[in-house]
């Protein structure tokens, strides 16, 4: 079992099933049973976490491992061509397989949040970037010739995102340690006093008031309390918070560190998404750069007794780990199934303990505020949503990146800004947000109208609309935990009724359904995947109709089941395809 | 026993309840039936088929894992519930392969009386005949994943009464499925015995005693004789896969 403050990086379930896949090319049964005896648990629950994961494999993979994004908003399907399947095809292997040569393996991924640079995908968990027609042909080539990763064309390893709008938290110029010190000098009480009356709340998009968080956690009983930083940042269409640890992680972990010694914690986690994997010795830099300043440690800031340090944990490809108490099972090492809440983790969190689970972003501001004020920070925004926020703006504009907007700005606004033109929608919050058409763009972005945690994808009216809420239903479909029925049965039901409707045999009845079903995950789901994994599909049929509407059939009733193509088995036997061989309808 | 007992209304009715009590427990001991596949008194609730959910306010809540409260007021013979639980009922039929005509559980399946109980006249969703792998491998007992509906009370019972681990769920998605904690993977290297409560305790034809599924015939089995609703159901259920086993 793990105890407090004891898990080194290397002992993680998840880090040593990462090393056997990295040196194994895949996870086999007999060294599940070895990680099973060494960590004295059930084989069958090693397996459990084995075939949760998306980048744990049982079956060998190729010496280059590629998770190609199918997130709509990079493009990797756009002007009449899909790069993915072009790139299947050039090196001969089938999406979600290994070529027999052991060459390559090539699967689909959501989201990497490399989405303001164009198509991409990771190779051995380095992003490759900014991927047109004319790179996929040398990319294939990289591969054909065995070139090592680190000979490749660097251009193709950019991943540093352009700011191009900055406010109070970008514009100010933060001193490490200057935080820290504040929060020293103020004591935990006054120092909770200024988050709190700031109005900050939580920037991964639920917004809960964060200062009433770390009061209710200070507040919990408990043995030990954890501060935990989500950097699982996998909601497709932000990038912002990979941003953040690329470039101001200092500032984030002297949030967490401010935090811990509020709520009296003495051991935080990051929890990376494994998507960031090449984040970590960035981050571990940081970390070491932290410590010998005194910023974490022993004695912080000179203050006898406050100990606080922080291990990165690194998830393994799960958008529910996303989740609060998802994310901390999967801390725990274990599958990423949201719990039952109440208990919230602020009382019943990490091992049990009293825990606070925050956005990157979050931290971040946090540590700004308590160095310039609650009325610094409260000087913009709207008096439900003070302050600002950072926006990952992507898709169809000439200047995709990083924006920090006060909240209350109109999205009509943010589209002028950010090069849009003749936008026909814009998916506010990613996938689980909402989609907005024209009608909406003098809406504004804030917690009491359009909620985000910083993904601003945009739609040009060129793009066919039904292909995007496709995209997304089965993005949600994919990563449907299983533990609930309304969400692991139902989100495939939306999956394969929409996908009747987009291909000309659907009905009125079928969007009867497809309403019914969606209010039924809406409502009866375990947890806010399920709450918001019809958003796609409600948010379309009332602010893009016409696109459900131009593809229905012209009769009442269409079956699910096409009997003429369950007669193709039968046709192959036989080699027949003349037309007798067929019915006379295929629906 | 407290003098001055919490309650709450469930549909108009009062329900008495002690500190720390869910939903589901309290509504029980008060001889009132919220319908439930996944939830078996004595062993912890987890919440997962939804069956349970029952309305305080506008907020949709699992019966099973929330806790009851002084004086909320609880709604759950409703007709959107009703609709809810059916449409949940026959997501459970869809996904996998459920042939009641022809499996051995048919009358003693809980699954089969919950449809009747909600008024189930039809699947309404397409199949997805999935394809599960049969483990026939024990000499005794059957694991038939085409009717589990991965309400987990096996995973639960072998680790709370039976001390076992021998159940565990693993996969995401559509992918999730029952999987066995033994090397191969296989039933008959596990520990399971007939006489464990995680052997006996699966509602529907998933996990099932050999040689035993046609001594009760048709017209006699647990649904013929009780309604789902009844209270205390379980203890028959329980009952009758003990006889069965000793029989044998």
């Amino acid at each position: 079992m793990q105890k407090h403050g004891d898990t080194p990086l290397k002992d993680h379930l998840l880090h040593t099933l990462h090393m056997i896949q990295q040196r194994e090319r895949c996870i086999t049964d007999e060294s599940i049973h070895r990680i099973a005896a060494q960590y004295s648990l059930p084989v069958s629950q090693v397996r459990a976490v084995v075939a949760f994961y998306a980048f744990f494999q049982t079956e060998p993979c190729g010496d280059y491992h590629l998770f190609f994004s199918n997130c709509p908003a990079c493009g990797y399907e756009q002007a009449g061509q899909n790069l993915l399947q072009m790139l299947a095809h050039k090196l001969n292997v089938q999406i979600g397989q290994t070529r027999p040569d052991g060459r390559i393996s090539l699967h689909e991924t959501s989201c990497i949040g490399m989405c303001d640079h164009g198509a991409s995908l990771l190779v051995n968990g380095q992003p490759l970037t900014g991927l047109e027609s004319a790179s996929i042909e040398r990319l294939a080539n990289q591969i054909e010739t065995a070139a090592p990763l680190h000979n490749w064309p660097q251009d193709w390893m950019h991943t540093d995102s352009a700011v191009h709008k900055t406010n109070l938290l970008l514009e100010d110029s933060f001193v490490p340690g200057a935080g820290l010190r504040t929060t020293l000098a103020r004591g935990t009480d006054a120092a909770l006093e200024i988050i709190t009356h700031s109005g900050l709340r939580g920037r991964g998009g639920a917004g809960f008031a964060t200062g009433r968080k770390w009061r209710l956690c200070k507040a919990a009983a408990g043995d030990a309390r954890y501060v935990v930083c989500n950097a699982d940042e996998g909601e497709p269409g932000t990038f912002k918070d990979r941003w953040l640890l690329q470039q101001q992680a200092e500032r984030v972990l002297e949030g967490m560190a401010i935090c811990a010694f509020i709520i009296g914690a003495r051991q935080g986690f990051l929890y990376l998404r494994g998507e960031y994997r090449y984040l970590l010795p960035h981050l571990q830099t940081t970390l070491a750069q932290q410590r010998r300043q005194g910023l974490l440690g022993k004695n912080i800031g000179g203050e006898p007794g406050f100990e606080f340090d922080v291990d990165i944990v690194i998830g393994a490809g799960a958008y529910i780990c996303g989740e609060e108490s998802a994310l901390i099972e999967s801390l725990e090492g274990k599958p990423g199934i949201p719990r039952n809440r109440p208990p919230f983790p602020v009382t019943q969190g990490y091992l049990g303990q009293p825990t606070v689970v925050n956005n990157v972003e979050t931290f971040w501001a946090a540590a700004s505020i308590i160095v310039n004020g609650a009325d610094w920070f409260k000087s913009v925004g709207t008096p439900e949503s003070s302050g600002s926020k950072l926006l990952s703006i992507s898709g169809d504009c000439t200047a995709p990146g990083i924006y920090e907007y006060p909240f209350g700005i109109t999205v009509h606004q943010i589209l002028r800004e950010c090069g849009a033109m003749n936008t026909q929608a814009v998916q506010i919050g990613g996938p689980a947000g909402t989609l907005i058409g024209r009608a909406d763009f003098q809406r504004k972005i804030g917690f009491e109208d359009l909620s985000t945690g910083g993904s601003f994808m945009v739609f040009g009216e060129t793009r066919d609309m039904m292909t995007v809420v496709q995209n997304f239903t089965k993005f949600f479909a994919h990563e449907s935990c299983g533990f609930c029925t309304p969400c692991r049965v139902g989100t495939t039901l939306l999956k394969h009724n929409l996908e009747k409707i987009a291909t000309g045999h659907g009905t009125h009845l079928d969007i009867q359904t497809l309403r019914e079903t969606s209010n039924l995950v809406q409502r009866y789901a375990h947890c806010g995947l399920g709450h918001t994994a019809a958003n796609p599909i409600l948010n379309s049929l009332q602010s893009f109709p016409e696109i459900f509407g131009q593809r229905l059939a012209a009769r009442s009733f269409t079956p699910n089941f096409d009997l003429d193509a369950a007669l193709s088995e039968a046709r192959r036997l036989t080699r027949r395809d003349d037309s007798k061989a067929h019915l006379d309808s295929g629906y | 026993m407290p003098t001055d007992q919490q309650s709450f209304t469930l549909d108009n009715c009062k329900i008495p309840f002690s500190p720390g009590q869910t939903i589901m427990d309290a509504a029980l001991a008060a001889k009132t039936y919220i319908p439930h596949l996944c939830h078996f008194p004595g062993i912890s609730p987890q919440g997962n088929c939804k069956l349970c959910t029952v309305k305080i306010g506008t907020r949709q809540v699992a019966a099973c894992t929330t806790l009851a409260e002084p004086d909320i007021v609880v709604e759950s013979e409703i007709q959107e519930l009703t609709d809810a639980r059916r449409a949940l009922t026959q997501m459970l039929f869809i996904e996998g392969n459920h042939i009641c005509p022809s499996c051995e559980k048919t009358g003693n399946c809980s699954l089969q009386a919950m449809a009747y109980h909600l008024g189930m006249e039809d699947n309404h969703f397409p199949q997805f005949f999935p394809q599960r792998e049969v483990d026939a491998s024990h000499p005794q007992i059957w694991l038939d994943r085409d009717r589990c509906i991965l309400c987990s009370l096996c995973v639960r019972a072998s680790q709370e009464a039976d001390g076992k681990h021998v159940f565990a769920i693993a996969g995401r998605g559509l992918d999730a499925q029952l999987i066995v904690n033994s090397s191969s993977g296989k039933l008959a290297e596990s520990d399971l015995a007939p006489e464990d409560l995680a052997a006996r305790i699966c509602p529907v034809g998933a996990i099932l005693i050999k040689e035993v599924g046609y001594q009760t015939p048709i017209g006699q089995r647990i649904f013929d004789q009780h309604k789902i609703d009844e209270i205390g159901l379980e203890q028959v259920i329980l009952a009758h896969n003990t006889t069965a086993t000793r029989d044998e």
